[in-house]
């Protein structure tokens, strides 16, 4: 290795082990030598950490402006500019930063709260409820969002996040508030039923495929709305009903059944989160080392090379899905038994959707999955927490968590706008392929 | 419904299950006919009382008034048994494979009409309100898959015609409202529509984004704008802002008078008809011309077309425009075609089902429109039996459509082939 070669960005491309220096063995991605000047380099660079920030900051900014364009009192404001431009801008200025301040508070940490502990040492509770809540939110957006990611990769549309995640939910709460066991028994068979609910789900898009040709994108899209129909209809029958109501709300699952608080009782931060991380953890090696996630990363980059070495194509597709489907039954599982306790028609929100969303933030990669979850929900929670304290739609953040994607997903747009050096690692690759298969 | 494609292989070696329609399924239709068959001698026949009887409403106002239509159970169902069995037996002994979902379709109808008249027994059903209310769920699923399809023809998915719908209906309400002019609301929804079928083309073709990324961030950014606006502008401004008119039925002379079918195809709003011309125009441009030739040709073998001289990405990004356009037309329908004011989230996800029914249909515009039909057939029939009160709790019955959708395509449609560059960027070389 020459060091005066030329620098292919952040990292030389030098052959793995000493001495073996010729130039068509295996090159791997090394961290570049100390050299004046180029340590700094990699920020005025278009990679993953400088494109992912600069997404998050021009999302802000526009962001900002739909908030100036639609407040009334900054727009009345803005209407005297003429004559009193300072007070507009200020109008302007506080009202966006008074919405932003309040995601921060909602969804990290406020510090008038955390300046009232350090001095006075009470109030830890408060200081962390906003951390605690993002872990909550994030918790089934990991889960579901892996689901979709090990589909995508594989080349399957798992687009039944949303249906196999009311299954796994459906199947937690029976086993939750029917089987009466010690908690040491009876939590992992919850959880269990969550996966295999959930597991189900998938399974039956991804045996049609296999067996009938039925596109997965088709079944997947229509078994959302049948789960969401059958969570309506369980929940206003026995025996999943909660006795004596009429109202679509099911029966409350025991303390047997629920995922135990991390920080104390205070905080509904639970061990819901640490599944989460291990189920990254253990699709990160899935994945990279274990032979069926071999198998399932070369039918989804070429499934005729996977064709031809043996790889039944049919079993891995339906494996996939019942896989995605466990990760997503999983997910609503965590936040039956983690946070809520019941179902009630409409469980589940938007997360099914959101997961896609995140698995493609995250580039199909597990960690990549966690991260761009916790943004989101970071987001979420503080949206919550804007809304409440300024009056600003929580859509708001929804629109931002959307801008930010749109960035993130054209680092060549990023690029150009920030005038960035090319990097050389090449991250806009496509991640999904067309509809064949 | 398409049958060109039958009995073609591919010359693919050791893929024989990739021909569309094996004779193997052609059989199992027929069988499946032939069940259809006895379930309706059975259940419709046998079990019910011989004195038992339906009526059938096949008149409304414009139309030559027709006489309701009174049915013993019993005879209808027998009679429609030996139809459904003698189409299946047809089916079974047939050797080609040509043809035959028509005869399937008209099997299943049999079955349907015996159905229909045993749920009906000793009721009154409205025939006429239902093949309506198939048409309104209908209409707007056809503009999202004339959308999918402009789109992927020419090799770009358009995953994002739900979002192209929101942003549509919410522009097409309040334009219309503001102005009181309909027809700005229809050129609003649509340009809406295009402004995102260009952002995706943007994104996706000029920065080379991942399509199905961009396609699935529309949506969730179509959903998340139209709800803050909605709360944020319409909400506070409502009678302003949110309250157009909708277009009314337009009657065409002297065809509406004719019974039955009259009132259903031709005393429609515009969206109808102008539904129905776009998928008569689509076919015949993407099938009969030669800018269809080119589109398909972008849509299967860019290099190959960009070789004889075509230019891919202008193709491309005039497609994706175009797609979006209509399905902002479409979305506009939503609201100033139908309910006359904008609510959040009020597509409910059919932009997804409108892709679906493009799947279904096999990337043509005719096989959509029948996959839209089924999907809206499927939709009123069950709000009609929910009223009929048949004894099937209704979300069982609100399963209908999807479960439905569902035993079609794996039974039926069985393995789609896309257009073959399908959601794969365009590099010249």
């Amino acid at each position: 290795m020459t060091p005066e070669g030329p620098d292919p960005g952040g990292g030389h491309l030098v052959p793995p082990g000493p001495g073996a220096d010729r130039p068509d063995g295996a090159l791997v991605l090394a961290p570049a030598p100390p050299r004046a000047g180029s340590r700094l380099r990699w920020i005025v660079e278009a990679n993953v950490v400088v494109v992912t920030a600069l997404a998050i900051v021009s999302s802000l900014v526009l962001g900002g402006v739909l908030i100036i364009a639609t407040s009334p009192t900054v727009l009345h404001a803005l209407a005297h500019i003429g004559s009193h431009p300072g007070r507009a801008l200020g109008v302007a200025g506080s009202t966006v930063g008074d919405a932003y301040a309040a995601i921060f508070t909602g969804a990290i940490v406020s510090p008038t709260a955390l300046g009232h502990a350090i001095t006075t040492g009470h109030g830890w509770t408060g200081v962390l409820t906003p951390i605690s809540e993002t872990l909550v939110s994030a918790t089934p957006l990991v889960l579901a969002g892996l689901g979709v990611a090990i589909g995508f990769g594989t080349g399957v549309f798992n687009i039944g996040a949303q249906g196999q995640l009311i299954a796994g939910a459906l199947a937690a709460l029976y086993v939750g508030f029917a089987v009466h066991l010690p908690i040491g028994i009876h939590l992992p068979l919850v959880v269990l039923a969550g996966a295999l609910g959930g597991a189900v789900a998938g399974f039956i898009p991804g045996y049609l495929k296999a067996r009938t040709g039925a596109h997965e994108v088709i079944s997947t899209i229509m078994l959302n709305y049948v789960f969401l129909n059958l969570l309506n209809e369980l929940l206003t029958t026995q025996p999943f009903q909660q006795p004596g109501q009429s109202n679509a709300i099911s029966r409350t699952i025991p303390t047997t059944a629920r995922l135990p608080h991390l920080f104390g009782s205070g905080l509904r931060a639970n061990l819901g989160f640490v599944i989460a991380v291990v189920c990254v953890l253990g699709a990160s090696w899935f994945t990279r080392r274990s032979t069926a996630g071999f198998a399932f990363r070369v039918i989804g980059s070429n499934p005729k090379a996977g064709r031809t070495a043996g790889i039944d194509v049919r079993k891995v597709t339906t494996a996939v899905l019942a896989l995605s489907g466990a990760l997503a039954g999983l997910a609503g599982m965590a936040t039956l038994s983690g946070t809520d306790f019941f179902l009630s028609s409409g469980y589940g929100g938007n997360i099914g959707f959101d997961a896609i969303t995140v698995a493609l933030l995250g580039r199909n990669r597990p960690v990549g999955v966690f991260l761009g979850a916790l943004l989101f929900a970071a987001l979420d929670t503080g949206g919550r927490n804007m809304q409440a304290a300024t009056g600003i739609p929580l859509d708001l953040a929804f629109v931002i968590q959307a801008i930010i994607v749109f960035f993130v997903a054209t680092p060549s747009l990023v690029r150009e706008i920030y005038r960035l050096r090319e990097s050389g690692a090449s991250i806009g690759q496509v991640l999904s392929k067309g509809w064949g298969g | 419904m398409s049958v060109s494609a039958l009995d073609v292989p591919t010359g693919l070696p050791g893929a024989p299950d990739r021909r569309l329609v094996t004779l193997g399924r052609v059989r199992g239709m027929g069988a499946f006919l032939v069940v259809l068959a006895i379930l309706t001698v059975l259940a419709f026949g046998v079990a019910t009382p011989g004195s038992a009887h339906a009526t059938f409403t096949l008149s409304a106002p414009p139309a030559v008034s027709v006489a309701p239509l009174e049915m013993s159970v019993r005879t209808v169902a027998v009679v429609c048994a030996i139809l459904t069995a003698g189409l299946g037996a047809l089916l079974v002994s047939r050797r080609g494979a040509r043809g035959s979902y028509l005869i399937f379709g008209l099997g299943v109808m049999s079955f349907l009409w015996a159905f229909l008249t045993w749920a009906a027994r000793g009721n009154d059903l409205n025939f006429e309100q239902m093949l309506a209310a198939t048409l309104i769920s209908t209409t707007p699923l056809v503009y999202g898959s004339l959308s999918g399809i402009m789109c992927e023809r020419s090799g770009v998915i358009n995953i994002a015609i739900e979002g192209q719908f929101l942003a549509g209906a919410f522009l097409g309400a309040m334009i219309g409202s503001v102005s009181g002019d309909l027809w700005l609301g229809v050129l609003a929804g649509a340009a809406a529509g295009a402004a995102f079928g260009w952002l995706l083309a943007f994104l996706a073709l000029r920065y080379g984004a991942d399509q199905i990324i961009v396609g699935v961030v529309i949506v969730a950014f179509c959903t998340g704008l139209t709800n803050f606006l909605t709360e944020q502008v319409l909400t506070p401004y409502q009678t302003t802002l949110n309250s157009p008119q909708t277009f009314s039925p337009i009657a065409v002379p002297l065809v509406d008078k004719i019974p039955i079918v009259g009132p259903v195809l031709f005393d429609q709003n515009v969206f109808v008809y102008l539904a129905a011309v776009l998928v008569v125009s689509v076919n015949v441009a993407l099938f009969r011309t030669r800018w269809g030739l080119r589109v398909r040709s972008v849509g299967e073998h860019p290099h190959a077309a960009e070789t004889v001289g075509i230019h891919v990405m202008s193709v491309r990004y005039r497609n994706v425009v175009l797609g979006g356009l209509i399905a902002g037309i479409g979305g506009a329908s939503f609201t100033i075609g139908s309910v006359g004011e904008f609510s959040s989230e009020m597509t409910a996800g059919l932009g997804y089902v409108a892709l679906a029914a493009m799947i279904f249909g096999r990337w043509r515009p005719f096989g959509a429109l029948g996959a839209a039909l089924l999907f809206g057939f499927s939709v009123s029939l069950q709000s009609f039996l929910a009223v009929l009160n048949v004894g099937i709790p209704s979300p069982f019955l609100a399963m209908a459509p999807y479960v439905i959708t569902i035993a079609v395509v794996s039974g039926l449609v069985g393995r789609v082939r896309p257009p073959a560059a399908d959601g794969t960027p365009y590099h010249r070389e």
